[in-house]
């Protein structure tokens, strides 16, 4: 069984028809729980939950206290490639965009590593677009190797791969998986994956199966807000991390709450997700997962960022440029999305500490 | 005299401390100085020796015995491995091994430990296993040269207590090594009832590092402790679940005797 399969037995809930039932006692009810089924975690996501939002976040706050105390893990995406084959309707990076492309040499690989490495992050994730002739897995494996040198914890966000692949990547030194789902609503997904691999919905929603059976340490998922109804994603998402954190117990869960950012490309039928829905879903996501990682990107703004750190943040992006090259700047290419907090590491690290926050550099080595 | 000694060393403090989850790691020397705590722990994971970002390894003073975890180790393999980096980084021979393999409970998973364990211990390693609390884990722990055991009280993090009490005890009574009752401490208060339960010492992270004060709430679990430790040997009256008159009902008969 895969979160296909598992997927499958919820997508034929009506997600609105079940929250006409909810009461004000029912999620009164489930704010002062020990633990909350999926069920309950749906219900903290629906329009009647939003008048507990305070209770639910101060639970949230508890929580987060318990599991993480007051620290903040800091890291950098690092753009190494951008060619793609694929033709996502949101994104920059789409194969029919006329835009820079490059791929790293592994000589500026080390270049633009060693310029991170300079500002004291010790955790990486790093990206490409997808192309297996461009960035083949086998470069993906060289690029870690040179990763290896300058950080304790290298993640990768890049296309799906096999079990077998996974277990190649992480001998070569990958501990992390991120990938984003974007959409779990299968019809949308085929409507905003225009054409290209990316277009099986099946093989990237089991990417974080197969990283979990390839023994990834960390595993971290997400649905891009804005595509689709959010209260259906989310409960999707957050459906999506439950049942990995419960079929592959050892393996560390984490979310992402990524919000559609301004982007060269066609999409325009953006779901309006505020600042008070985001806030509900890592707020809901906390109370299901209490022990789950979750990350809030510079797609956020300084103001909400720093706001979003008590309700249940506990890894934070820093120094962010979504070009490839961007740390080293010689010959970078145009970039994914446009960032909302500009703040480098060390204004970052500032930041967190007068907020009564730890930021953590280093939480994991290679072993 | 009342003596702790664990791996050949006799220690002046029965609480033990960790330094996760702190605000800001500068409070640490405070936490260390009013808890008067000799052992502290801290996760390997965290110890970043050599870096241009202060951690944690900055704060501790240099008498204190490092006691390094091996948290994030999801089986004894990575455990051991954890270990050697932390002996090969300068952390000493003082270990507690963490294994969890369950990330909704976080509880440990004893077979792996026992394990760890065994190859630590044989190694020359001061060996502390942080367990759940089960009697014939703790005696195949004894046999695998631990050098201390490690019991929970209630969930890593939870604040919740001595939920595990029972367990806790009868480890106490049938093990001869040093019981040590590890997680789940939320209150000074229940600090001093696993003392006077004879557990030899506790250690404490999430209870002081979340609270307000954490360096008074250091000081507080201190005297807790100590006192805990204190009402042990001086062994408490014994309970009765009926009241005790002073004047005795049946006094009379002993009366003609005086």
């Amino acid at each position: 069984m895969s979160f296909y399969d598992y997927y499958s037995k919820y997508r034929e809930l009506d997600v609105n028809r079940y929250f006409d039932g909810i009461t004000d006692y029912d999620i009164q009810s489930i704010i002062d729980k020990y633990s909350i089924n999926e069920y309950e975690f749906l219900a903290l996501l629906s329009p009647q939950a939003e008048k507990f939002l305070e209770e639910i976040a101060q639970k949230a706050h508890q929580l987060s206290l318990q599991h993480f105390g007051k620290t903040i893990q800091l890291f950098t995406p690092m753009y190494v490639a951008n060619y793609c084959v694929n033709k996502c309707a949101y994104c920059s990076f789409n194969a029919e965009n006329k835009i820079t492309r490059k791929a790293m040499t592994l000589e500026e690989v080390d270049q633009e590593a060693r310029a991170i490495a300079d500002t004291g992050l010790k955790h990486i994730l790093f990206l490409t677009g997808e192309s297996r002739t461009k960035s083949p897995v086998a470069y993906i494996c060289e690029v870690a190797q040179i990763l290896k040198k300058y950080f304790n914890s290298i993640s990768i966000e890049i296309y799906p791969l096999t079990v077998d692949e996974y277990e190649q990547v992480s001998a070569a030194g990958v501990d992390g998986f991120c990938m984003y789902q974007e959409v779990y609503n299968e019809e949308v997904y085929d409507r905003v994956h225009l054409a290209g691999p990316k277009k099986d919905y099946r093989f990237r929603l089991e990417a974080p199966d197969r990283a979990c059976q390839a023994r990834m340490r960390s595993v971290s998922i997400g649905a891009l807000l804005g595509l689709y109804d959010w209260r259906a994603e989310a409960f999707a998402t957050g459906l999506h991390a439950y049942y990995l954190r419960n079929t592959y117990s050892d393996v560390e869960i984490s979310l992402g709450v990524p919000r559609i950012r301004p982007h060269v490309g066609v999409f325009d039928e953006v779901n309006v997700v505020s600042d008070k829905n985001l806030v509900q879903i890592l707020l809901a996501y906390r109370l299901l997962l209490p022990s789950s990682g979750i990350t809030i990107t510079t797609r956020e703004s300084q103001e909400l960022r720093d706001n979003l750190i008590p309700l249940g943040v506990t890894k934070m992006s820093a120094g962010v440029t979504t070009e490839v090259g961007g740390h080293t700047s010689s010959s970078s290419s145009d970039s994914q999305f446009e960032i909302a907090d500009p703040r480098s590491v060390s204004e970052m690290k500032q930041a967190i500490i007068s907020l009564g926050y730890q930021p953590v550099f280093k939480n994991w080595m290679a072993i | 005299m009342d003596k702790l000694i664990i791996g050949g060393v006799e220690l002046r403090s029965r609480l033990f401390v960790g330094t996760g989850k702190f605000a800001n790691d500068n409070v640490i020397p405070a936490i260390i100085e009013t808890s008067q705590a000799q052992v502290i722990t801290m996760a390997l994971r965290r110890v970043d020796i050599g870096s241009k970002q202060e951690n944690v390894m900055d704060y501790i003073p240099k008498e204190c015995i490092l006691l390094p975890n091996t948290s994030g180790a999801r089986n004894a393999e990575e455990a051991v491995r954890i270990a050697r980096l932390a002996r090969k980084m300068g952390c000493g021979n003082w270990v507690k091994i963490e294994v969890i393999s369950d990330n909704k409970y976080l509880l440990p998973d004893n077979q792996e430990t026992v394990k760890a364990t065994e190859i630590l211990a044989g190694e020359g390693y001061v060996v502390l296993p942080y367990i759940s609390p089960d009697l014939m884990t703790a005696k195949r722990l004894v046999d695998a040269g631990a050098a201390a055991v490690m019991p929970l009280g209630s969930p890593i993090g939870t604040n919740r207590g001595l939920r595990t009490k029972e367990l806790v005890q009868i480890i106490i009574d049938e093990i001869d090594l040093p019981v040590v009752v590890d997680a789940g401490i939320g209150k000074p208060s229940e600090a001093a009832e696993a003392m006077e339960m004879g557990a030899q010492a506790v250690l404490v992270n999430t209870a002081i590092a979340t609270s307000a004060d954490p360096v008074k709430m250091a000081q507080a679990f201190a005297l807790a402790v100590e006192a805990g430790r204190i009402a042990k040997i001086a062994k408490p009256g014994p309970e009765s679940r009926y009241a005790q008159a002073s004047s005795p009902l049946t006094g009379f008969l002993n009366r003609g005797a005086l």
